[in-house]
């Protein structure tokens, strides 16, 4: 037992806790100095209960932080990587998007500790940054300062980001200089492999002015049982006319919690394309907030979701338009069964500086079973005029007349309801013209499909 | 050896409404037999409930391929014996490319044993064969990748069927009123394409209001249905006599049916059809 206690901090989120997991940290003034304001604010947030518009739907009794510890021996790590990174035997875990495409570079984090680092050298050579965050803290710390929980995801927000704010650990970093174009995709891996081990890894993606980029990230568990949690931060800040396609693939496995704060910010005619997969965790809340802060931004949100058995998948997102001439275009598809359940509460703000914004958001649920359940909450503030805002919301279950179509054609019920499904996501899949990003979703759908309680 | 699809003293009821009151036909491989009848005469419901529409509850009688009964198979196991139904409204699938859903279609009409996940034709070989039947039908290849009959307009998605028809090559089709809501250039090149491809191999329903695809597929055999029964049989000159004359001689000839068939129209209760069902005493 001895070794547990030497490669770990003590369980929880204490003041004693903190103090302690700081002082093994090494980390210059400034990220201490963060850190303990994040920590001051967690201490106060506690004390206030959670916003209700954004919580009231969602059950966090079950959830004891103090069970979990985050984890500081860097050879564990290693190890774990090695051994669970090959080919899982457990369909329902595992790496899905890893050896999918070849990638410019990869950044590997098991437990909140970095186990893989790699960027291929032509991208080096051109400033391209790719690495781990508490690594290049260290070494890249004037570049990161200006950024780093100062614009997107801010450790006073709400007791989330505060937590996270305080105790972020591993963490990824993209930087790409000014006018260069990445064309080959970067992949990220949030791992957790110990039993009650806490990940509280943190993406930062820095797109200069004419930059672009895509990073495919995703998170799993190397035991289907252990039990997780994740209380997590992504920051996306793009530059003038910078274009990010960024891919965040849930995959955790159904014990662990998974709380985000999620954030991305385009300046003028810049695009970001964000992709959110939600297939894992025992309950998962996702705050997404896309920001459009300079004249003809554009941001598309797309996200699939499927959710089996008991899970709880929430999201709250946020179309902020800030400028003029902005265009923000959500589409969600989620399909439930079992006893799941899918939430999500939309909003399109527009800012009295915005005239001629094009806000859209849509979210589509299909249910497979009766006792599923999903909410849809679209919502519209808007403080301008001269705008164009839409959105819509539909619930239903799978159409019988297609079963039989597809059965007069010698599908059996299970094939159709899979090719119907599959049709269902293809709207998103549509949308991101990333083969792996669709071959991924694709099978990870069809193993979905396959589990469950009954099989 | 000729297969033959025997339809035996059918009773269908819908949500405890007996529509069909024992219908019996035999359509053997390479015949064409034409089925026509008034609105709500049953026509559909039997089309239905030779496909395995759950909907449809058999009270009675027996349907059999080849002394196979088919009465408990589903709709997928149906299919995989050899028969198709072209359906009067073919269902949108969002999402779903025609080819993909061809291929796995033809996947398992070909090796009915297959399970899900189990390999599918070649890619390859089901492209030519894709496109060439598509070329015969004078399809635009571009079809093959739209989704299935998403934004179809009503002549594409009978011809849809049809190119399904094609590729399947069932034993046994059934055609409801494939030749409905077109128009004449689109009735001309549906029935064309039904003419290549019904052959010795294929023995063919067809259920229709209208002359046209019968000009083009000339039936051997024509029954007329009137309220949920079969109530004359003949030969391709019956279908014109209906056509160009109607059903008022066929209630006439029949009118224990047609006071049926008015009962059903003013929409008494299911009682009442159940007693009007009874031998009448007329």
């Amino acid at each position: 037992m001895s070794t547990v206690i030497a490669s770990s901090s003590a369980a929880g989120f204490s003041q004693e806790v903190f103090e302690q997991f700081l002082s093994s940290r090494n980390e210059p003034a400034w990220v201490s100095e963060l850190r303990r304001e994040a920590f001051a604010k967690y201490t106060e947030f506690l004390e206030q209960p959670l916003d209700p518009e954004e919580w009231k739907r969602i059950d966090l009794r079950a959830l004891k932080p103090s069970q979990f510890h985050l984890v500081t021996t860097q050879a564990a790590a290693e190890a774990n990587a090695a051994s669970g990174l090959e080919a899982n035997s457990d369909p329902a875990i595992g790496t899905l998007l890893a050896d999918r495409a070849e990638f410019a570079g990869r950044v590997i984090h098991v437990d909140g500790q970095l186990a893989i680092s790699e960027l291929s050298e032509e991208l080096a050579a051109r400033g391209v940054v790719f690495g781990s965050l508490t690594q290049l803290i260290q070494t890249h710390g004037e570049l990161l300062k200006p950024y780093l929980m100062q614009k997107a995801v801010k450790h006073d927000q709400d007791r989330m980001s505060a937590w996270h704010a305080a105790f972020w650990t591993g963490g990824t970093v993209l930087y790409v200089p000014r006018n260069v174009r990445v064309e080959a995709p970067l992949y990220g891996l949030v791992a957790l492999a110990k039993d009650k081990a806490a990940d509280f890894s943190h993406t930062l993606v820095i797109l200069e002015d004419g930059a672009e980029a895509t990073l495919l990230e995703e998170t799993t568990s190397l035991h289907a049982t252990h039990t997780g949690l994740h209380v997590g931060g992504v920051e996306l800040l793009l530059g003038q006319e910078a274009r990010l396609r960024y891919v965040q693939l849930q995959n955790w496995n159904h014990r662990t919690w998974h709380l985000a704060t999620q954030a991305g910010h385009v300046e003028k005619d810049g695009f970001l394309q964000w992709t959110v997969g939600g297939l894992g965790s025992r309950l998962a809340h996702t705050h997404q907030d896309v920001s459009l802060d300079g004249r003809g931004a554009v941001a598309q949100v797309n996200g699939v979701t499927f959710a089996i058995n008991r899970q709880v998948i929430s999201y709250y997102t946020q179309q902020t338009h800030r400028a003029p001439d902005t265009r923000s275009d959500l589409l969600y598809k989620d399909v439930l069964r079992d006893e799941s359940r899918v939430i999500w509460r939309g909003m399109i703000d527009v800012e009295k500086g915005a005239p001629r914004t094009d806000g859209y958001q849509r979210n589509d649920s299909l249910l497979l079973s009766t006792t599923a359940r999903a909410d849809a909450i679209p919502g519209l503030e808007i403080e301008t005029d001269d705008v164009r805002c839409t959105h819509g919301a539909t619930v239903g279950e799978v159409d019988q007349d297609q079963i039989l179509y597809c059965m007069c054609r010698g599908l059996s019920r299970h094939e159709a309801m899979h090719m119907i499904v599959e049709g269902f996501f293809q709207q998103v899949y549509d949308r991101i013209p990333v083969p792996a990003v669709q071959e991924t979703l694709s099978q990870a759908v069809e193993r979905k499909l396959g589990l469950g309680r009954d099989t | 050896m000729v297969a033959s699809l025997k339809i035996q003293d059918l009773h269908v009821s819908v949500e405890g409404l007996p529509i069909l009151r024992g219908v019996s036909l035999e359509v053997r491989q390479g015949e064409i037999h034409a089925l026509m009848g008034p609105n709500g005469s049953g026509k559909s419901t039997l089309a239905y409930t030779l496909v395995g529409h759950p909907k449809y509850e058999i009270t009675q009688g027996s349907i059999e391929i080849d002394g196979k009964p088919l009465n408990e198979l589903d709709a997928c196991e149906r299919a995989r014996l050899g028969l198709f139904l072209a359906f009067q409204y073919p269902i949108v699938i969002p999402g779903v490319k025609v080819a993909d859903f061809l291929r796995h279609a033809i996947t398992n009409i070909r090796n009915p044993d297959r399970k899900e996940g189990e390999g599918l034709i070649p890619m390859r070989e089901f492209r030519k064969e894709l496109k060439s039947m598509m070329d015969e039908l004078g399809m635009d290849g571009e079809f093959a990748r739209r989704y299935l009959n998403e934004g179809f307009s009503g002549g594409e998605k009978k011809r849809m069927e049809i190119l399904q028809l094609a590729m399947l090559k069932p034993r046994f089709a059934v055609l409801d009123e494939t030749d409905s809501g077109l128009d004449s250039d689109a009735v001309r090149v549906v029935s064309e394409g039904l003419r290549k491809l019904s052959g010795p191999q294929m023995g063919v329903l067809i259920i229709t209001h209208h002359e046209r695809l019968l000009e083009y597929n000339v039936p051997q055999f024509t029954h007329v249905m009137l309220a949920g029964k079969i109530v004359e049989t003949g030969d391709a000159s019956l279908a014109r006599e209906l056509h160009n004359e109607g059903y008022s001689k066929v209630r006439l000839r029949h009118p224990e049916e047609a006071a049926e068939e008015a009962a059903r129209a003013s929409g008494r209760s299911s009682e009442a059809h159940n007693r009007t069902a009874e031998p009448a005493s007329v």
